[in-house]
């Protein structure tokens, strides 16, 4: 891929002119990369979640070994995922498995709490509806803990576009290879343009996920609208 | 077949390094140093101001723009701040990398520690801080002895997420040319030694483990009893990794 200097050294707009097919396929994979294992995690929490609060016995275990999962630095997990999964080291998988073991473990705490944070007297009242248990969990509780999960999306979405850019130094192709570039560019001199170009469409999709998420909450929760009015 | 993560980790000479070659001990010792020193500013910083701003309510916005810096590209900053300040640090040793990678460390720990400490201070119980001042304690009895102890529980998980942030990014650190045991990681990348390569990983995820365990050790025997409700029957609120971002999810549904 050429994304060799070209313009001043500052001259972020003429650079991106330059490479905008080659900056655009990196963005789009990097949009793949961290959008990705946030869906396949919420997926996987989802369940998860229900069952730790169902039931005490699973809540601890879960919470405990996804937090130990969590202190594991992003760039080993991405190295250790090709021993685990049989996969090759450059294989954009292995960072997709990793961020989605991240987003799991931060995502089923939070699912967990949420739906216990449903007052027990709005599940009593489901309950003497005539609700059954999936009805409950599909109707109530799961909506009333919408805003949290929400929350829990944010933060793993905003975590999750720093540490894809760290796959970027083993070799695999998404913004953090703008970061590279720069690097490799600036040993006569600092040459900003590909580093600056990053960081800002980093920042840039951080942005546009995050409201996105709280956009798509917003249209799942369309009571508290009303009572933010009232 | 001598290209094995357990032949690599299981060779001596790996591990005491040779004159040339930094060893696994060595490269230990610098990772922790770099975490130490990063650290060590971020906390000297975001403590003392988590807590004042705490204990006054001011300036929420200055720990808003804290978690703002959340958002930035850890490899990015590293790179840019390289790129920048190395021009300026003539001389040799590894001061050129270092400088540059403290900085980004302090920045990355500092939100950390800061916000949790603020919001550990002000989620005290009114009513404890009132009793507090009814006993005619002064604002800084009320700030050191009753706010703190209770904000104890949410300050060590804010230095604990601090801590695995600073570890996972001092490994990258090595790639613009820094020590420490991202060393091996990018050396054996470059080289094609997949051993050291993965050997590096292993030791670096069982580096981070280790080090949340002390701090978890250290919590469990600062924090009294009374605050985490170790001894009442209801003890749900055990001490967990991902407690600092759970809380951050909870405040963060409380504003919205």
């Amino acid at each position: 891929m050429n994304l060799a200097a070209g313009t001043s050294p500052w001259d972020l707009f003429g650079y991106f002119a330059d490479h905008r097919a080659a900056v655009l396929h990196l963005f789009w994979e990097h949009v793949w990369l961290s959008v990705m294992p946030v869906v396949l995690g919420l997926a996987i929490s989802l369940p998860l979640g229900y069952l730790a609060r169902r039931s005490r016995w699973v809540y601890a275990p879960a919470v405990s070994v996804t937090g130990l999962l969590y202190t594991i630095p992003s760039l080993a997990l991405f190295l250790i995922m090709p021993t685990l999964l049989g996969t090759r080291i450059l294989n954009p998988l292995n960072v997709v498995a990793a961020l989605t073991v991240y987003t799991v473990a931060l995502l089923v705490r939070v699912v967990a709490d949420g739906l216990g944070a449903v007052p027990d007297d709005v599940a009593q009242s489901a309950t003497a509806m005539g609700l059954t248990r999936t009805q409950r969990l599909r109707r109530v509780e799961l909506p009333l803990a919408v805003p949290v999960i929400a929350a829990g999306l944010r933060v793993a979405t905003v975590a999750n576009m720093s540490l894809v850019a760290i796959a970027g130094t083993i070799g695999i192709p998404e913004l953090g290879q703008l970061f590279i570039t720069g690097f490799q560019l600036s040993v006569n001199g600092p040459y900003y343009p590909p580093i600056l170009l990053g960081i800002l469409l980093c920042v840039l999709l951080a942005l546009v996920l995050d409201v996105l998420i709280v956009l798509g909450a917003r249209l799942l929760t369309p009571w508290q609208r009303v009572t933010a009015a009232r | 077949m001598n290209d094995n993560v357990f032949v690599w980790l299981n060779d001596p000479q790996n591990w005491a390094g040779t004159r040339f070659t930094a060893g696994i001990v060595d490269q230990i010792v610098a990772h922790l140093w770099y975490t130490v020193i990063g650290l060590v500013i971020a906390f000297v910083i975001g403590f003392p101001l988590g807590l004042v701003l705490g204990h006054s309510g001011r300036a929420g916005w200055l720990v808003s723009l804290a978690n703002g810096l959340r958002s930035l590209p850890a490899v990015g900053l590293l790179i840019l701040l390289y790129v920048v300040v190395s021009p300026l640090i003539t001389g040799r040793g590894d001061l050129v990398y270092l400088v540059p990678t403290e900085i980004v460390l302090v920045l990355l720990a500092l939100p950390a520690i800061l916000a949790n400490t603020y919001a550990g201070v002000r989620n005290v119980e009114p009513a404890a801080r009132d009793a507090a001042h009814g006993m005619g304690m002064t604002e800084r009895q009320v700030l050191l002895q009753v706010e703190l102890p209770n904000a104890l529980p949410l300050i060590f998980s804010g230095v604990r997420s601090a801590t695995l942030q600073v570890i996972a990014t001092a490994t990258i650190a090595a790639y613009v040319g820094l020590g420490g045991l991202g060393r091996f990681i990018y050396d054996g990348l470059a080289s094609h030694r997949f051993g050291e390569m993965a050997g590096g990983a292993v030791l670096v995820a069982a580096l981070a483990l280790l080090v949340d365990l002390t701090l978890a050790l250290v919590q469990r025997y600062t924090v009294s009893p009374g605050v985490t409700g170790r001894f009442s029957r209801r003890a749900t609120r055990a001490d967990s990794r991902t407690a600092a971002v759970t809380e951050q999810v909870a405040s963060e549904a409380a504003t919205d």
